[in-house]
């Protein structure tokens, strides 16, 4: 390559890198703020704040969910395998909410430390495959 | 030896001798309709495939099936970001006017496909996640996608020097790039409400008769992307080197 042609070269890498540096940088610092959602643990280590509106991402563990007849209360239990937290939700589930599911539930935590959620949302793996298959496994 | 140093030169010269305009208009001509016909093959098997015979999914039962158009569009619009970049920087660097082309010809086609991929996915996850849209790293750096492509395209357009509009719109492709890996991991990176990736080369988690009804559609998605590429880059060179000797005297009139 000529020596302009080099120096061109040198500067788009020059360029690219430090910007991608710059936005690294900027990314792993608002890591927190990036993340969509707590996970169980991080709320009981105290790292969700009280009272202000957040998100909270887990497993809704088996048998845990309990409605109340003649309403649309429902009480379900989420986990990330290692801490579980109680969230409390008033009016309609997402198709996919079932027991193992993935959920994402948006609300408040109160005194009790129980998550009162406004929405819930359904957050779905990555695999799929046809019912027979997944009856057989 | 003599045929040795024919044969080391002759990339250097297919490759030289396709950068020229007016070559790459005549070769671009014999391959295009190919893509056309790569289209038309993938689209029809990945269409009937995948809408009519492929099981429904063991969750989203019939609703999986736009997969069908969302991860081809949104692989797409990430492809041919890089595709777009890339000629932006061999422009730059070696100074290849037929690279400018190239490039200022993907963006419309990836601005597209982005949105595709956005709309797609918004009516795909209101019945499945229960909301339009969220601010989530994945769908939000997708969106950043869009933008960078449509700011590419008005930096192009709002230059009256045409040269001036190259090398800075290629800029903005070049340092943009950055953004793609963001896209890609953003899923593995952060907690987002998206997915993670369900394609992979080693372990695709997802069954055999799904998966290759959705390989026939990225196929039928590149292979529209590229024969429209050849198009709009064949009417990219001829408007700007209609004062050229060899485009008069192809007869074209306005």
């Amino acid at each position: 390559m000529a020596v302009t042609r080099k120096r061109r070269f040198a500067l788009i890498v020059f360029f690219v890198g430090g910007i991608g540096l710059i936005a690294g940088l900027v990314l792993f610092a608002l890591r927190q703020n990036v993340d969509w959602f707590y996970m169980p643990t991080e709320i009981r280590q105290g790292k969700a704040p009280m009272g202000k509106s957040l998100r909270v991402g887990g497993l809704v563990v088996k048998g845990s969910v309990v409605r109340e007849p003649g309403s649309l209360f429902v009480r379900f239990t989420l986990s990330d395998r290692s801490e579980q937290i109680v969230v409390e939700f008033k009016g309609s589930l997402p198709d996919l909410f079932r027991e193992g599911q993935g959920i994402i539930a948006i609300g408040k935590l109160d005194e009790r430390g129980i998550i009162v959620a406004s929405q819930v949302l359904a957050k779905h793996d990555e695999n799929y495959m046809p019912p027979q298959i997944k009856n057989g496994l | 030896m003599r045929s040795f140093v024919g044969w080391t030169l002759l990339p250097q010269r297919a490759v030289h001798q396709l950068s020229s305009p007016k070559y790459f208009y005549a070769v671009s001509r014999i391959i295009s309709p190919w893509f056309a016909l790569g289209f038309l093959v993938c689209a029809t098997y990945g269409l009937i495939s995948g809408l009519l015979f492929a099981p429904p999914d063991y969750q989203q039962g019939h609703g999986f099936r736009i997969i069908y158009v969302h991860v081809p569009a949104a692989f797409l619009s990430l492809i041919i970001y890089v595709v777009m970049a890339s000629a932006s920087a061999v422009g730059l660097i070696f100074r290849v006017k037929l690279a400018y082309m190239l490039a200022k010809s993907c963006a419309p086609l990836g601005a597209s496909f982005t949105l595709i991929a956005l709309v797609t996915g918004s009516i795909w996850g209101k019945p499945m996640w229960g909301t339009w849209w969220v601010w989530d790293a994945r769908l939000t750096s997708e969106l950043i996608l869009l933008f960078l492509y449509l700011g590419y395209m008005s930096l192009g357009l709002s230059c009256e020097d045409s040269k001036k509009a190259d090398s800075l719109s290629a800029w903005l492709a070049i340092i943009g790039v950055i953004n793609i890996p963001i896209i890609h991991f953003s899923v593995n990176w952060w907690y987002t409400l998206h997915q993670g990736t369900t394609l992979s080369l080693t372990k695709p988690a997802i069954a055999p008769s799904m998966l290759w009804p959705l390989l026939a559609m990225i196929g039928a998605f590149f292979c529209y992307f590229m024969w429209v590429l050849l198009i709009r880059t064949r009417t990219e060179i001829l408007t700007r080197e209609r004062q050229c000797q060899w485009v008069k005297g192809l007869g074209i009139r306005d």
